[in-house]
């Protein structure tokens, strides 16, 4: 056992713990300040996070083929550029964003299609909500069986798990608009379309923009699992499912990294997209 | 010259625990320039009638006609401007663009635009508000916004369904001032429905007393107080007459206050 | 007969209808081009009729029909031993013993991390945003590497599998229970303030009550998607048992019925838990007298 490096952990510990209960104690009417904080703590927490990790594998000699230190992880990420960078193009870039395209889109659409329908709607969104329950995931081999191995069928995966959030939070929005005020545009004698651009689109945004953040998430889960059942040489679920069995667990965690930051930063895009769009929706001005 | 005419109106929502009749033989006239108070209970059929001329609700029984037409049909050349208990204003707009709202779906030009809304805001006393948005203004200034939305397109007849309920009673005596001088000066013909005897006295030139249960006209007071109105006649003999006599048709109707 | 077309289930049933229709229409569509082939190969016309009977009877078709489905279903569940290592029973319990596992121990662990994070400001402010983070890194991306290490120390079985459905399960009755444990509003918690009520007290009688809806829609997520865990769980194992598992194999070996089946017990199995978690939620909100 390293001793430096497990008294390193502790310090790491208590010292990001103590720092940030003092913060959090602060009262300012400074707002800029304030925000500083609420920055701040998380980030101190991550960080003493990340130094007792490292502190405790190497303290304890954990073997890395159990959980490898930061900085071993670092280092492999420095070292595989473009590795990472051909898996994060074959799944990011192809099978995610494309998938969540059309995903989305696709169940945008079919809520203003099936919003004239009373009658399909009583009969769809029971069912869609029964479907947003289930392993869509497994339907995996089933696409790579239509689609090939290669990224369409990980996208065809991304399109089936997005649809049904989209369609059903869509749905939920366009229903938002109170009926006040679809009187008040029946006063002046609006068609459906006016209606619909002016004011029930509006006020169902901030719904939309829920499944639209779920789906970020679930589009790049989907598309790496997806990858479990069959992938050409290349992407970041192949990499992940190949290097287990070398039992390169750096490498693993080097692809888990970089799929971490990709996903908040898509969701973090998403989020700021939504901060301009629905700026007006109480939950945005008082956040 | 008539505006609005109903013969015999009749209105009854059928509902779990049976027929409602929200109105039963309504019938009355209203001219041009005349500003109508309609004052009753819960439940008797006030705005009932008002939506019914405009179109937001049909008739079971009886007919009426807006402007020598059917309700339908004046809603669709836009013979009214609506207010409603709450401003309704769209969060997402300005107020500027959200008086702008009727304008747009009409196909108003955006320069004749910019020209109506100027108008209208300095008509309730918003010049400068127009690029808040509706969260930074209060209940009373949001209220008068949606004034002014209504009175946007220049329509003839104004619908106000207890557009100043849930405004405190200083904001309610300034805004009915504020009424007032608004009718004096665009000469409209204004339907309003009040739960308040002294607001409906003070504003207007007709008041009908309606009751529940079937909904229906009980009194139809023509008042014969000046046109010219200070808030302060609310303290003369004649005003408390006619309150007098629109409470008296209340409690005829009521049974009971 | 007006109150069938009042609720949904007459919709529903409809549109179900149509989609089984569509779907039986697509199995003749996909499926043709494989009988024409065949057909050619032998020299021989296949007729219109025939082409369609045979669609819907192929070893392995390209979309199997509903009927072939339910009876590979069928003969997998009712007509194999359970303990058969071809039996769904058998796969179907190992995956769902593992969900369930993780799925108790993911809501306890999440009800206490939302407790925690109530009533101390500092794991509020810290811990909240990472637990959201923590969601960022896809855990299901990693599960053949947490199993393949878990096994490499020496557990493996149920263990590893129980643990992804716990990562995944937690965060939705953390953000759940913060909501709910914050849910009651002002005026209830001066009230008790008035009272000169605990913390504890404040908790047990204002604050969990409140939290009940919230929690048993978070168990809705949270089971369902224990379920996934559990079913990813299974891949890298060398698909030996479990749904999962069922699916991969079917999977390499072309075995496009046996995919379907595998696939369509699991929705049965996540509609049924889901409905479980449904049914205990208007038990428990009738108990306290309101709307389920």
């Amino acid at each position: 056992m390293n001793a430096g490096w497990v008294i390193f952990a502790l310090i790491a510990w208590l010292g990001g713990w103590t720092l940030n209960e003092w913060l959090v104690r602060q009262k300012t009417g400074n707002q800029a300040v304030a925000r500083v904080i609420s920055l701040a703590v998380p980030l101190i927490f991550g960080i003493s996070l990340l130094a007792i990790w490292e502190g405790v594998t190497r303290g304890f000699n954990v073997p890395t083929v159990l959980l490898p230190p930061p900085s071993a992880i670092w280092e492999r990420i420095v070292n595989s550029v473009p590795i990472l960078v051909a898996d994060f193009r074959q799944t990011f870039m192809k099978a995610v964003l494309i998938g969540y395209v059309l995903g989305c889109g696709s169940g945008f659409i079919a809520a203003i299609m099936i919003d004239r329908s009373p009658f399909l709607k009583r009969g769809l969104l029971p069912l869609g909500n029964f479907v947003s329950a289930l392993p869509i995931i497994g339907v995996a081999p089933i696409m790579v069986m239509w689609f090939g191995f290669d990224w369409p069928s990980k996208a065809a995966v991304v399109i089936i798990m997005t649809f049904f959030p989209m369609l059903v939070n869509t749905v939920e929005g366009l229903a938002a608009a109170t009926s006040m005020q679809k009187d008040l545009m029946r006063t002046y004698a609006a068609n459906y379309w006016q209606t619909l651009f002016k004011l029930r689109l509006p006020a169902a945004a901030p719904f939309i923009f829920n499944a639209l953040k779920i789906n970020s998430t679930l589009a790049l889960i989907g598309a790496i699992v997806a990858e479990f059942f069959g992938t050409p040489i290349v992407g970041m679920g192949f990499r992940i499912s190949t290097e287990v069995g070398r039992m390169n667990v750096d490498m693993v965690w080097a692809e888990i990294a970089v799929a971490a930051v990709a996903g908040s930063l898509f969701y973090g895009v998403v989020t700021l997209i939504e901060r301009f769009v629905t700026f007006w929706h109480p939950s945005i001005r008082s956040g | 010259m008539t505006v609005i005419s109903a013969s015999d109106l009749s209105l009854t929502f059928q509902t779990a625990d049976g027929p409602v009749h929200a109105l039963k033989d309504v019938t009355l006239d209203i001219g041009k320039g005349e500003f109508v108070s309609f004052i009753g209970p819960s439940g008797c059929g006030k705005t009932t009638f008002l939506r019914v001329i405009a179109d937001l609700e049909q008739p079971t029984a009886g007919s009426i006609s807006v402007n020598g037409m059917t309700p339908e049909q004046a809603r669709k050349t836009r013979a009214y401007g609506y207010v409603f208990q709450a401003a309704g204003l769209y969060p997402w707009r300005t107020i500027e663009r959200n008086v702008a709202l009727p304008l747009e779906i009409m196909g108003v030009s955006k320069s004749e635009q910019k020209q109506r809304i100027e108008r209208v805001l300095e008509l309730v006393n918003l010049a400068g508000f127009g690029k808040k948005f509706p969260w930074q203004l209060s209940g009373g200034m949001q209220q008068r916004a949606s004034i002014a939305r209504a009175l946007a397109f220049d329509a003839d007849l104004l619908l106000m369904d207890e557009p100043f309920g849930a405004l405190d009673e200083i904001v309610r005596d300034y805004l009915n001032e504020e009424l007032l001088k608004l009718w004096a000066a665009t000469e409209k013909t204004i339907c309003f429905v009040t739960h308040s005897i002294p607001e409906a006295v003070y504003l207007s030139t007709k008041i009908v007393v309606m009751s529940p249960r079937p909904g229906r006209v009980t009194d139809v007071i023509d008042s014969t107080l000046p046109k010219e109105r200070p808030l302060d006649i609310r303290d003369t003999t004649e005003f408390l007459e006619i309150a007098h006599r629109v409470r008296e048709g209340l409690r005829a109707g009521h049974g009971e206050v | 007969m007006t109150r069938i077309w009042q609720g949904n289930a007459g919709p529903v049933t409809v549109v179900v209808a149509a989609i089984i229709l569509i779907w039986y229409v697509f199995v003749v569509v996909l499926n043709a081009p494989w009988e024409r082939d065949q057909a050619a190969r032998a020299g021989t016309e296949i007729s219109f009729i025939q082409l369609v009977k045979n669609t819907m009877a192929q070893e392995r078709p390209v979309l199997p029909a509903p009927h072939q489905v339910v009876a590979e279903m069928w003969d997998t569940t009712v007509n194999k031993s359970i303990t058969s290592k071809r039996s769904l029973v058998y796969h179907g319990w190992i995956t769902l013993s593992a969900t369930l596992l993780g799925f108790v121990i993911g809501t306890g662990l999440g009800i206490l991390l939302a407790v925690g994070i109530i009533h101390n400001k500092a794991m509020d402010k810290s811990v909240m945003p990472w637990v959201i983070a923590s969601q960022t890194i896809p855990i299901l991306a990693i599960a053949p590497m947490i199993i393949v290490v878990l096994n490499a120390v020496g557990l493996s079985g149920l263990l590893p599998k129980a643990l992804i459905s716990t990562y995944l399960s937690f965060f939705p009755i953390v953000v759940g229970m913060v909501k709910g444990l914050r849910s009651p509003e002002a005026i209830q918690m001066d009230l008790m303030h008035t009272y000169n009520a605990s913390a504890a007290q404040t908790f047990w009688k204002l604050r969990w009550p409140s939290a009940m809806p919230f929690l048993f829609t978070s168990m809705k997520v949270a089971v369902a998607i224990s379920l996934v865990g559990a079913i990813v769980g299974e891949l890298p194992t060398g698909a030996v048992a479990g749904l999962g598992a069922r699916l991969l194999a079917g999977s390499y070996y072309g075995q496009t019925i046996q995919i379907w089946a595998a696939l369509f017990a699991a929705a049965a199995l996540a509609a049924t838990l889901v409905a479980i978690v449904g049914l205990g939620q208007r038990i428990v909100m009738q108990r306290m007298g309101g709307p389920a």
